[in-house]
């Protein structure tokens, strides 16, 4: 392998607008204008920006839930609308911003889903849920087996990126996948993702609000303005950069002594 | 005599007419499931076709049923046979409930569950029957059972054209004015409902999907 193969992009936007399906002229239903940008192979791409700002419905171009309207979105060098979107979407782990676990599945059943789907050995299957439930921080012995009604609103999102990860898809979409956890969870099962991420070299495009999370993960931001790209940083030149857009996500990093200040 | 003394005087003949009248309901069900739930289903994948079909649906729901059978009585393979056409005719009436829960329990399902099957690459199939159609069948059933009560009721107007079941009685004691044996077509029906409607009550309860 040439240095550089692993440098390859893997999720590609060409000019990609993206316009609500019949949508009156008095209502403008463009959400996304002239997206630019591509993700190499192993890079943690994150999305930020504001609510409303488009974030979800890019990625649900990425699996093909939408399709774009103008340009093409390119997933294993393959415009996704030549992918047959069943093959494509069993290669991207895709984790719900509403976490949509199903309501008459087992938690064991939820989170093999895909493996059963790709008809997995069961022994294999099994196994993997265990291993996924203790990566999550959800011991098996008592959650296998339990209902998502009979989980917290964290445990489920928990379950939905168990979920999302179980038959090792090259490519994972994440949309908010931290946000219903307290914040020491969220530190371990981020810092579990982290490890995991660096170990297992995944494609990943992650969606959040969170600037601090977004710093921490990811290997690239791209910022999102209302349907357009402001631009796409590493981390570094994110905190240095002079862009009223991106400046004023990261002054309103909390520090310490600002909180002490506000109070 | 009394109600009691004629009930057993002629309880065998109370009881043909009853499994008389759970064929007919029994065998106009099954065809209404079979053939409204699909449709149901077709209206959830084909959003155009939802006027015409539950449109039919509904008017046939309102045809009044004395002239309902008659309108079928000439109608050649039908007419033949007093029964299959008391069955058709029971089939019509039962399908609009059917058709219209199918269509209520789809479209009530999580558009988040829906979006998620499908992000998970389960095809169309998949998701119809491990997702949409196990989320949907407490409310299928819940229309089975109001069609069902339904049709035990308009069944036995079936014996106006000659099908036999409970109405038998009814339209016997209507001509010689005996309550007594309009009763005797009148309280089976009305117990056959009520336990139809307690048994599949029963049921839509235990397959009611948890909410998450
Ligand atoms: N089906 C739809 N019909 C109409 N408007 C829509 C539809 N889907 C999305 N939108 C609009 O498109 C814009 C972008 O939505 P999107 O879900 O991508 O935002 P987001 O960046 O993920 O926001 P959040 O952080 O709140 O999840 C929003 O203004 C939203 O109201
Ligand atoms: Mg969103």
């Amino acid at each position: 392998m040439s240095p550089d193969s692993s440098r390859e992009p893997v999720i590609e936007f060409r000019d990609v607008t993206y316009e609500l399906p019949q949508t009156n002229a008095s209502t403008h239903g463009r959400l996304l204008r002239d997206l630019n940008f591509s993700v190499l192979r192993g890079e943690t791409m994150v999305l930020l920006g504001r609510s409303g700002s488009g974030k979800t419905t890019a990625l649900k171009l990425i699996n093909r839930l939408r399709e774009p309207s103008h340009g093409e979105v390119r997933v294993e060098g393959r415009s996704t609308i030549e992918w047959d979107p069943i093959a494509l979407r069993r290669r991207i782990g895709y984790v719900i911003q509403e976490i949509g676990l199903f309501p008459h599945f087992t938690i064991e059943r939820n989170v093999s889903l895909v493996p059963r789907l790709e008809a997995w050995p069961t022994d294999r299957t099994r196994a993997r849920v265990k291993e996924l439930l203790n990566l999550v921080g959800l011991a098996p012995e008592s959650f296998l087996e339990r209902y998502p009604h009979q989980l917290s609103g964290g445990q489920r999102q928990r379950v939905g990126l168990a979920r999302a990860l179980a038959a090792d898809p090259a490519i994972l979409l994440m949309d908010e996948p931290f946000g219903a956890l307290d914040p020491l969870t969220r530190d371990e099962v981020r810092r579990e993702f982290h490890a995991l991420q660096q170990r297992l070299g995944k494609t990943i495009v992650i969606v959040t609000h969170d600037v601090s999370e977004a710093l921490i993960l990811g290997t690239r931001i791209g910022l999102l303005e209302a349907g357009t790209l402001a631009g796409v940083y590493s981390p570094q030149e994110f905190l240095q950069s002079a862009d009223p857009r991106s400046k004023a996500y990261v002054d309103h990093l909390p520090t310490r002594s600002r909180l002490e200040e506000s109070l | 005599m009394n109600l009691a003394t004629f009930f057993l005087r002629h309880r065998d003949e109370i009881f043909r007419a009853t499994l008389e009248h759970i064929w007919l309901v029994g065998a106009a069900m099954l065809l209404a499931v079979v053939i409204g739930v699909p449709l149901g289903i077709l209206v959830t994948r084909r959003r155009w076709l939802s006027n015409s079909i539950l449109g039919s649906a509904n008017v046939a729901e309102t045809i009044p049923s004395l002239a309902l059978f008659g309108f079928l009585l000439p109608v050649p393979w039908l007419g033949e046979r007093a029964d299959r056409l008391a069955i058709l005719a029971l089939t019509l009436y039962a399908l609009l409930p059917i058709i219209r829960n199918t269509v209520a329990g789809i479209d009530g399902i999580d558009p988040a569950v829906r979006e998620s099957a499908k992000a998970m690459g389960m095809t169309d199939r998949q998701i119809l029957f491990q997702v949409e159609l196990p989320l949907s069948l407490s409310t299928v059933l819940a229309g089975v059972r109001v069609a069902t009560v339904l049709t035990i009721g308009i069944a036995t107007i079936a014996a106006a054209v000659g099908a036999g079941g409970l109405g038998e009685f009814i339209f016997r004691g209507l001509a010689m004015v005996n309550d007594q044996l309009i009763l005797a077509g009148a309280i089976p029906a009305a117990v056959l409902a009520l336990t139809a409607d307690l048994l599949l009550g029963l049921l839509e309860r235990r397959l009611r999907p948890v909410k998450a």
